[in-house]
């Protein structure tokens, strides 16, 4: 289905990422990790074209993503939906309006203007608000949500556009363990009942581990681990971070369990 | 933050919907209205305009080319003589341009200390802010033209009237964009100082405009451009500079259109030329290259 051929995008003379090569054949929920500035993010954001490649191919059942321009770029996009890391919502507009803006490609600016979407349109939001479980905020302006509720907003955005792939940058690196946990289910949820593929930029291990059929491990703007959770042991963890013996999997988790978990010293916890 | 379970009881999804449709519906009615109320007055004032013109818009619309035609095609029978006429202006030109830099100058500094003076949480005094702020508004409410010719009345023709007059409302419009950018300053940095027992200049000087600086640069280049062509018309009143020449050559009416087109020439080159080196700069200033 999709096929990421040598991709590669330097800005200036630093490579941000480097011949990537990724191939998924059918809709999986994916976890990308390693260190901030290792890529992730340049990689996603190639991928949904909101920046262009330097080189290398993006492929998606036989269409060149990389090569479309104008219309079909915009159309592309909303097939592809994105959720971001602060949520990138309109702060003054009301939470269905975000959640319309999502059918943005198939209506025209007047339309827009004079907010004449379809009723059929504005009930299919709230029903997906209600499906992530914030059917209440509908009228409230996307500023006056928290956090958690913000980022269900974007969600439920992205699943206006429908979309065949949902790519998430970073999208609990902003929220609370509680809100994070709530996020990351709806996504996985998303995944499961509407064969959406996801592609997650985490950078917590356990999550990637906990919500992902695969994980693809990058440093450097390498990908150096592409794998199934299980595959991934502490010693692969250690080469995708560049970390020392001192690293242990509970330094990174936001889960709340782990707090009790034995092995995690204080000491661990700021190595 | 309230949570999924503790409040999804209490309304049902068809209720929402109906509730933010009656939103949405009353909505595009209010937008509606709007739209008509505005063509309307649109529309009625454009006709009570055009029935007290004594000339009449479309009666007139079909001159609207004459002049210009005319200047042009005097101006190129004549083309030889166009390069001599451009030197011999050339002065002018550069007197334009100095009173536009001067009063630029003087108007940004006097524009400074208003908008300190006159911005909540800044001010040195801050009962005195309205006093402040109305000095500006009246800075920048009489128009240039009104303070040359009272000036020009009082101390004779010459580039010095202008020169007041343009810094004038410089100061006052200049003192109301800085004063926008000054409340969104960050004040951390100014309470810092604060806690070091700064005087208020240290604390502006030191704590404010390092922040504002790149927007101030930026605004009082815009205004230098402003003035470079308000410099220009007051000449009309007899200010000196481009101007004055361009009224003697277009008054004089036929016979020295070729004098017009080599000033018109010359201001359009000077425009352009100010725009684009202050553009430069401004986009330099603004994304920040000067860290």
């Amino acid at each position: 289905m999709l096929k990421i051929d040598t991709l590669t995008k330097r800005f200036g003379d630093k490579t941000a990422v480097d011949a990537a090569n990724i191939s998924v054949d059918k809709p999986t929920m994916i976890g990308i990790i390693g260190r901030s500035g290792a890529g992730k993010s340049t990689l996603l954001r190639m991928v949904n074209r909101l920046s262009d490649a330097t080189t290398g191919t993006i492929t998606y059942q036989g269409e060149e993503i990389t090569a479309l321009r104008g219309a079909s770029k915009r159309n592309w996009q909303s097939r592809c939906a994105m959720i971001f890391q602060q949520f990138n919502l309109v702060p003054r507009m009301d939470v269905v309006s975000n959640v319309l803006h999502g059918t943005l490609n198939k209506r025209s600016t007047m339309v827009t203007m004079f907010n004449l979407y379809p009723q059929a349109d504005i009930h299919k939001a709230i029903e997906i608000l209600d499906r992530l479980g914030i059917a209440e905020q509908a009228p409230k302006r996307a500023e006056a949500l928290s956090g958690g509720q913000q980022q269900r907003v974007a969600i439920a955005r992205a699943l206006m556009q429908d979309p065949k792939i949902i790519l998430a940058d970073e999208p609990i690196a902003s929220l609370d363990p509680m809100n994070a946990q709530v996020v990351m289910q709806s996504l996985r949820t998303i995944h499961e009942e509407d064969g959406r593929m996801v592609i997650a930029n985490l950078h917590t291990l356990d999550t990637a581990r906990r919500y992902c059929d695969r994980v693809i491990g990058m440093r450097d703007g390498r990908i150096v681990f592409d794998g199934t959770p299980a595959q991934l042991t502490t010693g692969v963890a250690r080469d995708i971070y560049g970390a020392g013996s001192d690293f242990s999997e509970a330094a990174t988790s936001t889960e709340i369990e782990t707090l009790d978990r034995p092995e995690l010293t204080p000491a661990a916890a700021f190595a | 933050m309230a949570d999924i379970s503790l409040s999804g009881a209490a309304q049902t999804v068809d209720n929402i919907q109906s509730t933010y449709m009656a939103q949405v519906q009353r909505r595009r009615l209010y937008g509606g209205l709007n739209l008509l109320i505005f063509i309307i007055l649109m529309v009625s004032g454009f006709n009570i305009a055009d029935d007290r013109n004594a000339g009449g818009f479309w009666d007139g619309l079909h001159q609207i080319g004459d002049y210009p035609a005319d200047v042009l095609s005097e101006a190129w029978e004549k083309r030889a003589d166009l390069p001599a006429l451009i030197a011999k202006y050339f002065p002018a030109l550069v007197e334009t341009v100095n009173i536009a830099a001067v009063s630029t100058l003087i108007g940004a500094i006097g524009g400074l200390f208003l908008s300190l003076l006159g911005t909540r949480g800044l001010a040195k005094w801050p009962r005195l802010i309205p006093l402040f702020r109305r000095i500006s508004d009246i800075m920048r409410a009489v128009p240039e033209i009104v303070i040359a010719l009272v000036l020009i009345f009082v101390l004779g023709g010459g580039p010095v009237p202008a020169m007041i007059a343009i810094a004038i409302h410089t100061a006052g419009s200049l003192g109301k964009m800085f004063s926008e950018v000054a409340e969104n300053a960050d004040l951390k940095p100014v309470d810092g100082l604060v806690s070091t027992g700064a005087t208020w200049s240290q604390r502006m000087l030191l704590g404010v405009v390092p922040q504002v600086a790149p927007n101030y640069v930026s605004y009082a280049l815009l205004r230098f451009e402003i003035n470079i062509r308000a410099s220009a018309i007051l000449g009309f009143v007899g200010a000196g500079g481009l101007g004055y020449e361009l009224r003697n050559s277009m008054a004089w009416g036929p016979g020295r259109f070729d004098e017009a087109a080599a000033i018109f020439i010359l201001l359009f080159g000077t425009i352009v030329f100010f725009d684009q080196v202050s553009s430069r700069y401004r986009n330099r200033l603004t994304e920040g290259q000067g860290q």
